[in-house]
């Protein structure tokens, strides 16, 4: 979409450039694009970075958290630096701390979602996440039929053992009920249906999944370099400078929740979002993991995640759990509600409800 | 000193590049696959892991298979250095050294696989302690890597300390024996621990570590036994039979282990035919028309349970130039096939999600495997030369003064 914007306006100026030459053409008008048209233009053409000594800095730095204040500072201006010119606009690392005395949770209202996605759409743009080679999607939603099964009297004798004195009403193979029934069963769990589906389907209930921040996330015990950490407000964050890409979160993760850059990771400069986070929606490098943060960059700053935003029938609530006064703890106290995979015994802060 | 380490240098490496046109051809053809090697390493690094075939749903791909693959057979080299040592065989005492060989050889391979497995290999420093952060004791990887290092440092500091002795002329076994053997122990105790917290359920099952030691015992057999058959025809070296029988010995008993390991875990998974035999069944029977694991499945089955067959009958058992190396390369092979096909792969369907998958390699990838393998068979064909030379003493050191 860009590209083609791109390509209007070069067309209005009679000239027939690719977007790399439009850069450069835009580029004189004012030296921030200059900038990110040299930038752009290096990275295509995958010679080394313009600043040198910018890159050895950053592959250099420790653990974050471990930095001295003055350190962090050095590694936010770094990367600002830095992505200000490989997107072309002026973009924040910030490095909002945690805020004291919240616990965040998250509740999802099964009974409400209609599968329209838009969630992870607002998530992949809010969070800069790769649109191309690989795709990244944080929240992926479950379609998931409902229990109106086939049932048929002809089935009621598909017994086992085949015949016997007793009947032929034994343990069932393939029987009437031989179907899982909704729940959350993943079972025929269907992720992939088609973005212009028309939602909801009346015989498939849609249960949106991400990072369920686990009170006792299996990926942060799996971390060998403590990459991946709890944060004070009780969010699994990773340090994407740190992380060394081996995967073992992946491994770990029951909820299939983490997403790993196979390569580099394609956003468009014109879709970046230029507000980020060091552990929130900042771009990332190429092999290294990512995931759902509550989208932490707006949450401690008082916000809403994006993906409650966009959703158009209301069926997300996020809020501090320790206040007694916040909707996700309401709806603890009143509706039902559970967790997914209860018995992989992590302790997700991430709801599901029946409203 | 330094001189005569010098030409202890010097003379091995020296040994170790003579031979006759095959034993050239072999090395050449080791050669070619590794310069051609880096080149796909090279795109491998540039691009990502986006040019192997792994993927969100399944993470671990051939290096890591491979690398599990080589965690066994080095494991398995105490098979070769226990006798000698604990046992005080007289027969295997002088080839503990070429245990030891394989040993360090095989995890030099598998920490090879290893770096071809990482996302960021250039921040492996991060797993440096005080430098980085290790996440010790939480993280699993880091017991392996712990492990895995000092694994290959004893047996490299083992190897270089017994050769050289020995091309000097003054060795003393007892010395090496007392701090090395608490070593082998913790490796083979420490090996099956990779598995860590995986989320799937295909590995958190009890009997895995027996598995693990089941197949290192036949599999690193397998390699000694070929390995010291073509020692004993192409060099002075003595190797006696009873060292052979002990060894194939051993991949009988291995091959037992490792079929009532399996009948356990699959008698387990597939009577109560709960949601934990999906991935069993998966790699049995497919899944839906997704049944790339099926033949994989039934031919590695099928393969050990005729090898152990055919081992138990002493007329193969004792045909040194004939049966016994076919059988051992397809144990060998089945082991090796095994770790992708039926451990690794399918263990992963369905994701968490309820996602059924399968696994395409790429060619980027299985070139950088066969590569990685080539790097090692080079390693091991040129170590084991010149250890032969050595303990046959055709390579010893000469003392310039010696002349009357």
């Amino acid at each position: 979409m860009s590209d083609e914007k791109a390509e209007t306006d070069n067309k209005k100026g009679g000239v027939k450039t690719n977007r790399r030459d439009f850069l450069k053409n835009v580029g004189v008008a004012g030296a921030s694009t200059l900038m990110a048209s040299s930038a752009s233009a290096n990275v295509s053409a995958g010679s080394s970075n313009p600043d040198a000594e910018v890159t050895a800095a950053e592959w250099l730095q420790g653990h974050f958290v471990l930095m001295s204040d003055k350190d962090k500072q050095e590694a936010i201006a770094r990367l600002e630096k830095r992505y200000t010119a490989q997107y072309g606009k002026k973009t924040t690392v910030s490095n909002t701390p945690p805020p004291e005395g919240v616990l965040f949770g998250y509740a999802l209202d099964i009974s409400k979602c209609i599968g329209c996605r838009r969630c992870v759409h607002a998530c992949v743009k809010e969070n800069n996440q790769s649109r191309s080679n690989p795709v990244i999607h944080w929240i992926q939603v479950m379609k998931i039929p409902k229990g109106n099964l086939a049932f048929s009297a002809d089935k009621l004798n598909e017994g086992y053992p085949q015949s016997s004195a007793i009947g032929d009403y034994g343990v069932q193979v393939g029987g009437n009920a031989y179907e899982p029934v909704g729940g959350l069963s993943t079972e025929h769990a269907e992720t992939y249906y088609p973005d212009d589906e028309l939602v909801p389907d009346k015989s498939y209930f849609y249960v949106p999944v991400q990072c369920q921040q686990c009170e006792k996330p299996p990926c942060v015990k799996a971390c060998p370099v403590r990459a991946t950490f709890r944060d004070p407000n009780g969010v699994v964050v990773i340090d994407y400078n740190w992380c060394i890409g081996c995967r073992m979160c992946q491994l770990a993760c029951p909820y299939q929740a983490r997403r790993f850059n196979w390569g580099e990771p394609n956003l468009p400069p014109e879709e970046m979002n230029p507000k980020t986070h060091y552990f929130g929606n900042r771009p990332r490098m190429r092999g290294v993991m990512e995931k759902c943060t509550f989208c932490l960059q707006r949450t401690r700053e008082g916000r809403n995640p994006a993906c409650l935003e966009a959703c158009p029938v209301g069926a997300r609530k996020f809020g501090n759990l320790l206040d007694p006064e916040s909707d996700v703890r309401k709806i603890l106290a009143t509706k039902k509600v559970f967790r997914f995979k209860d018995e992989m015994s992590t302790y997700p802060k991430f709801f599901y409800y029946i409203g | 000193m330094r001189k005569i380490i010098l030409s202890f240098v010097v003379d091995v490496g020296s040994y170790a590049l003579k031979g006759g046109a095959m034993y050239k051809a072999w090395l050449l053809f080791l050669l070619f696959i590794i310069v051609t090697g880096s080149y796909t390493a090279y795109i491998q690094l540039k691009e990502g892991l986006i040019t192997i075939g792994a993927t969100d749903q399944i993470p671990m791909e051939l290096f890591f298979a491979n690398f599990i693959f080589t965690a066994h057979v080095a494991a398995a080299a105490i098979l070769v250095v226990a006798p000698g040592y604990f046992y005080h065989r007289k027969d295997m005492k002088e080839l503990a050294v070429i245990g030891e060989i394989i040993a360090m050889v095989f995890v030099a391979t598998g920490i090879t696989f290893i770096l071809f497995h990482m996302g960021r290999p250039d921040r492996l420093w991060h797993m440096v302690p005080f430098i980085g952060y290790l996440n010790f004791p939480n993280s699993m990887l880091v017991y392996d890597t712990i492990v895995l290092n000092v694994y290959l440092y004893l047996n490299l500091i083992g190897i270089s300390y017994i050769l050289y002795k020995k091309y000097v002329g003054e060795f003393d076994t007892k010395a090496l024996a007392r701090w090395f053997t608490p070593v082998i122990y913790l490796a083979i105790v420490w090996g099956p621990l990779i598995r860590s917290n995986a989320r799937m359920g295909a590995w958190s099952t009890a009997v895995m570590p027996f598995g693990f030691l089941a197949m290192a015992g036949a599999s690193g057999p397998s390699l000694v036994i070929l390995l010291f058959l073509l020692i004993r025809k192409h060099s002075k070296l003595h190797i006696n039979d009873s060292v052979i029988d002990l060894m194939s010995t051993i991949i009988g008993w291995s091959l037992g282990i490792i079929m009532l390991v399996f009948a356990a875990e699959y008698f387990t998974a597939l009577y109560s035919n709960t949601e934990h035999a999906a991935p069993l069944n998966y790699s049995m029977f497919g899944h839906n028309g997704l049944n790339m694991y099926v033949p994989w499945f039934w031919g590695t089955v099928g393969a050990i349970v005729a090898c152990f067959i055919a081992i138990l009958i002493p007329k193969v058992r004792k045909s040194y130039d004939r049966w016994l190396p076919v059988v051992c390369v397809v144990v060998f092979l089945a082991i090796l096939v095994e770790k992708p096909m039926m451990l690794v792969f399918p263990a992963f369907s369905p994701s968490p999600l309820g996602e059924y998958t399968e696994y395409h390699p790429t060619f980027i990838e299985l070139y950088n495997v066969v590569s990685t393998w080539a790097v090692g068979f080079l390693s091991l064909t040129l170590i084991v030369k010149g250890a032969v030379g050595i303990l046959t003493g055709e390579v010893m050191y000469r003392k310039p003064e010696t002349t009357t």
